[in-house]
């Protein structure tokens, strides 16, 4: 109980923090709507013979996981000013309930991004996103926790590299394709009108799965990263 | 004790190999209609050597983990390394065969990304340590994503039996495949041990390199402080 009062304090810290430069968040927020921007020059979508629907869950989620790196860049590196990390690690709260928390604020900042994009996107590109409103959004919910939960660890690990913003995508990218190919063919599949159900349930299994497993792991083991 | 165990696994490697070629150019059926069927017998082995490689570095990573003993990360960044070549081997034969067999270089199929998405996140292991000049902090950050690599190399392998897919489907009868003829089968496993065997000589000879070169370190850092 303690451990998750800690590590709500620490979620409550960085979106306070958050909330009053909103750096992060414009900064993601552009981003995503100038990848969306790009992809309208990688296909004509005003050709009446392209189905959007065909392919909007990819581009959908890759613009998402470019938008979330540069949130997730920012989550560990904002604490090394005035060496507030070590303090952070120093404090008597478990390096799991650090992670936690700080995985708790990047999922509502990314999901929060991830929100306004998606209406963004649908209205530039006419793509239906209420007929299953709801799997959407639990898709949406359970992806953007694996990008959290595996960009807030590597984010931890980069903090003090050198390369810290080349190291963070070529890791994270690698570790994320299972949760973002079940959700690029999930989103498809919503937002082609094709409900949930036996061969695609699947996937939303392999999203609990990896959610579960992962974070698991990261809080037990993520004090090798941060205190060694 | 450590050149005698290399010099016998080398030995072992060559003649299991030489067998196992001569048995698959000269004793085995040709099977006609399959297109350069042979690098099978290379391209699995290789795969499930690679594999072998990246929980035998999960290994090492743990033990590093819980002794702190630099030896094992050692085991651990070697092990990776000589793994990636073998994953290296396997998509480089797998290209060659999808050349003669659907004339293609490369198809998006399952098994194929999935490979590749190992091997770019065991080549991310690798860069990250490169990136990293403390050798206890490198220590620790790669054991963190060897642990978390190995996991997801399930993720992602398992995927491949739920995403539709073009590459043959499992013939081994390991797993449940039995679309190999009798007595076919047996010399991917051999070649298995055979390239384990050099897989432990490059691993051998990686660790000596690793030793050589701490040596290396320690000495100039001693004549610095004279």
């Amino acid at each position: 109980m303690i451990f998750l009062r800690q590590a709500f304090t620490i979620a409550a810290k960085d979106l306070r923090s958050e909330l009053r430069t909103k750096e992060a968040l414009n900064a993601s927020l552009a981003f995503s709507v100038v990848i969306f921007l790009l992809f309208s020059f990688a296909f004509d979508p005003g050709n009446l013979n392209i189905d959007i629907n065909e392919f909007s869950g990819g581009l959908l989620w890759l613009a998402f996981a470019f938008a979330g790196a540069l949130a997730l860049n920012r989550s560990f590196a904002r604490e090394l000013q005035n060496d507030c990390l070590d303090a952070l690690v120093a404090s008597p709260m478990p390096p799991g309930a650090l992670f936690l928390g700080k995985s708790l604020a990047n999922f509502a900042l990314i999901f929060a991004v991830e929100a306004v994009a998606l209406a963004v996107f649908a209205v530039m590109y006419d793509v239906h996103i209420l007929s299953q409103f709801g799997w959407l959004m639990l898709v949406t919910l359970l992806t953007t926790w694996a990008i959290t939960v595996i960009g807030t660890a590597f984010s931890a690990l980069t903090v003090n590299l050198r390369l810290r913003e080349l190291m963070l995508p070529i890791l994270t990218y690698p570790f994320l394709i299972p949760p973002l190919m079940a959700a690029i063919l999930l989103t498809t599949d919503l937002l082609a009108g094709k409900p949930i159900s036996g061969d695609n349930m699947i996937w939303v299994r392999v999203l609990v799965a990896f959610d579960v497993i992962f974070s698991l792991l990261a809080v037990v083991f993520i004090d090798i990263v941060l205190v060694g | 004790m450590r050149e005698k165990v290399m010099y016998t696994l080398a030995v072992i490697g060559m003649a299991l190999l030489t067998w196992n070629l001569y048995k698959i150019l000269f004793v085995l059926p040709q099977e006609a209609n399959v297109a350069a069927y042979q690098i099978v017998y290379f391209h699995v082995p290789a795969a499930f050597t690679a594999f072998t490689g990246f929980i035998v570095a999960l290994a090492a990573s743990a033990l590093y983990i819980a002794t702190s003993d630099l030896q094992y990360d050692a085991y651990a960044a070697g092990v990776t390394e000589v793994a990636l070549a073998f994953a290296s081997v396997n998509l480089a034969t797998g290209m060659i065969w999808a050349r003669f067999a659907w004339g293609i270089w490369w198809a998006w199929d399952a098994r194929l990304t999935s490979m590749l998405t190992c091997w770019l996140m065991y080549a991310g292991y690798l860069i990250l340590r490169r990136a990293i000049e403390e050798p206890t902090q490198r220590a620790r950050l790669s054991a963190f994503v060897s642990i978390l690599g190995c996991v997801n190399v399930a993720f992602v392998y398992k995927a491949i039996e739920w995403f539709r897919t073009q590459h043959p489907s499992p013939v081994l009868s390991i797993r449940q495949g039995g679309g190999m003829g009798s007595g076919m089968e047996a010399p991917i496993y051999w070649n298995w041990l055979a390239m384990l065997c050099f897989a432990g000589v490059l691993v051998i000879v990686r660790m000596r390199q690793e030793a050589v070169s701490r040596e290396i370190d320690s000495l100039r850092r001693m004549a610095h402080a004279y």
